[in-house]
């Protein structure tokens, strides 16, 4: 069996997920900061893919990264080579769909953190910067941790947006879900359902994971 | 010494605070949403004033006029928060290293466990806060403020997150340690118990704006404002109404005042203590005045009785407490008729 579609699948999923980690959090802390109107429509904006159908995000992809548009083509100039129809290609499809799942949970932790214990670090000489990383973030970090996941799952199956800017190439740009839709579409039942089922025990390994971590974090709340 | 004159405008009123504090325990006390938490946070630098000044000993803290404001972190200012705010996934010790100002580890593991005897937590190093009873999250908040040295404590209503049987006992603990402080300390609270009983001196702070400081005895023996009066546990009040012939009328209650100390000029109410007032069955003198008993409160362990004074006006009615013990006290019924009578020494004239 061709374990290349898995292997790429995970490799994508993982990529994407470490940068809609960090992304999401910066964007969570900073937003609550702005003013609300400004926070509103920021607010919307990213909130979007979750809600728009993966192929309108993969046509605004495509209009924005293909070799002739504006930004592909002067990307095209700096680093010859397409930001299309390759393996990592498919990154930025799932950065786009599953990033309002990471920025969202982490908005929720940030926004249920105890703003006086970042006051009494404060007060205490701590600096922000050692507030954020040894408090605010290992106290927010179940929360962090769950959106995290949920990025990863929505990046592991997502399919419309990743085979509209990477399409399927066997050994180049098959992933799970696109293997799947090729399979079917040729009449290889057996082979579809090994992927299918493949499929189906990840994301139920994810979910365990979320809700594992939600007990954690019950017995960790303060009394 | 510790200097604060500030102006903040806030959503529901004007926060306008100005007192100075000397090497004490000073209170500021007032009712919930004066404006008591809103000061601390502007002299610890968590909420920036609109305009004013703070001054700790030497150091301008925040000056408006030469756009001073130093940041929390350089104002060595200790706050002490009403819900401790310990780093709930730091252990004991951790949040005592947490406000350590060095750098040097073994200095830093000596200060530590120095703080640790001191606030008598030893064997709790090791555990989280949520493991801790609310008093020795108290002393592990008090350990990680003083270990930072700071030059003025901040404490915001400090028992209010704890159970009541166990208050006595943290009391007694807190004034040990801010006796040993010997810094400034600002004690927030709307607890007039804890005030007397912890605190040199009182600023009385009323819907935002700071009245003039004063000793714990002169605040509650002798109030000079309404707010103050009513801080210290006052529960009759009349309007002052001046009568011709130099005589005085306490017009809620519908009385004529007979000789007597002069009364100030800017008096514009009196204040009268529920214990003051006593009460007979006869006239016992040309200003006791008559009134009927409207309720009886059975309390541990006082008398409480409800009088509306016959000729009394606005719906006046007075708060009077006898001993449980007292020979008549069984006697006072509702709806009898009595007299009521105040001692001119026991009026407070108010502002």
């Amino acid at each position: 069996m061709d374990w290349y579609p898995l292997y790429n699948s995970l490799r994508i999923a993982a990529i994407s997920t470490v940068v809609i980690f960090f992304a999401g959090i910066a964007a969570a802390y900073y937003i609550a900061k702005i003013p609300r109107l400004l926070k509103g429509v920021l607010d919307v904006i990213l909130t979007l893919p979750l809600v728009l159908p993966p192929t309108v995000v993969g046509y605004l992809l495509l209009r924005l990264l293909g070799p002739k548009r504006v930004v592909g083509a002067w990307l095209y100039q700096i680093f010859g080579t397409k930001m299309v129809m390759t393996w990592w290609s498919a990154i930025f499809a799932t950065v786009v769909v599953a990033f309002p799942l990471m920025y969202r949970t982490a908005r929720g932790a940030f926004e249920a953190f105890d703003e006086t214990l970042a006051y009494s670090g404060r007060t205490l000489g701590l600096s922000n910067s050692w507030i954020f990383w040894r408090i605010r973030l290992p106290v927010c970090r179940q929360g962090l941790t769950a959106g995290a996941v949920l990025a990863f799952a929505r990046a592991l199956g997502e399919y419309g947006a990743t085979s509209m800017i990477a399409s399927y190439t066997p050994r180049k740009t098959a992933t799970i879900s696109t293997t799947v839709y090729q399979l079917w579409r040729t009449n290889e039942d057996a082979k579809a359902m090994e992927w299918v089922l493949i499929n189906i025990a990840i994301s139920a390994v994810v979910l365990l994971c979320i809700n594992m971590l939600e007990k954690q974090e019950r017995q960790w709340v303060r009394q | 010494m510790l200097e604060v004159r500030i102006v903040k405008q806030l959503p529901s009123f004007t926060l306008d605070v100005d007192f100075r504090a000397d090497d004490e325990i000073m209170a500021l006390l007032g009712s919930s949403g004066c404006g008591k938490s809103m000061t601390l946070k502007c002299i610890a630098g968590i909420v920036k004033p609109d305009r004013g000044r703070i001054v700790l000993n030497d150091r301008v803290l925040f000056d408006s006029e030469k756009n001073v404001n130093l940041p929390p972190q350089q104002r060595r200012v200790g706050y002490l928060f009403q819900q401790y705010a310990l780093f709930p996934h730091f252990t004991v010790a951790q949040n005592i290293a947490a406000g350590y100002r060095g750098r040097d580890k073994a200095a830093r593991s000596r200060a530590v466990q120095e703080k640790i005897q001191a606030m008598r937590l030893q064997g709790l190093e090791n555990d989280r806060p949520n493991h801790l009873s609310g008093g020795q999250q108290q002393r592990v908040a008090l350990a990680r403020i003083l270990i930072n040295e700071p030059e003025l404590l901040l404490l915001d209503e400090p028992f209010t997150a704890l159970d009541s049987y166990l208050k006595w006992q943290l009391e007694m603990e807190l004034a040990d340690a801010l006796k040993r402080f010997g810094h400034e300390t600002l004690f927030v609270s709307h607890n007039r118990d804890e005030v007397y009983r912890l605190c040199d001196s009182v600023c009385v702070l009323d819907q935002g704006k700071s009245q003039d400081k004063q000793s714990t005895q002169a605040l509650f023996h002798h109030p000079q404002t309404y707010a103050a009066c009513l801080l210290s546990g006052c529960k009759n009040f009349s309007a002052i109404r001046r009568l011709d012939g130099g005589r005085t009328e306490l017009a809620n209650w519908g009385i004529v005042m007979e000789g007597g100390p002069p009364i100030p000029e800017d008096a514009a109410s009196v204040g009268v203590r529920s214990r003051s007032i006593h009460i007979s069955r006869e006239k016992t003198g040309e200003q006791s005045f008559p009134c009927r008993i409207e309720r009886r409160l059975d309390d541990i362990s006082c008398t409480v009785l409800m009088l509306r004074p016959v000729n009394g006006r606005n719906g006046a009615v007075l708060r009077v407490e006898i001993d449980k013990d007292a020979e008549q006290a069984r006697d006072w019924l509702p709806g009898q008729s009595v007299y009521a009578w105040i001692a001119n020494d026991q009026m407070m004239f108010l502002q």
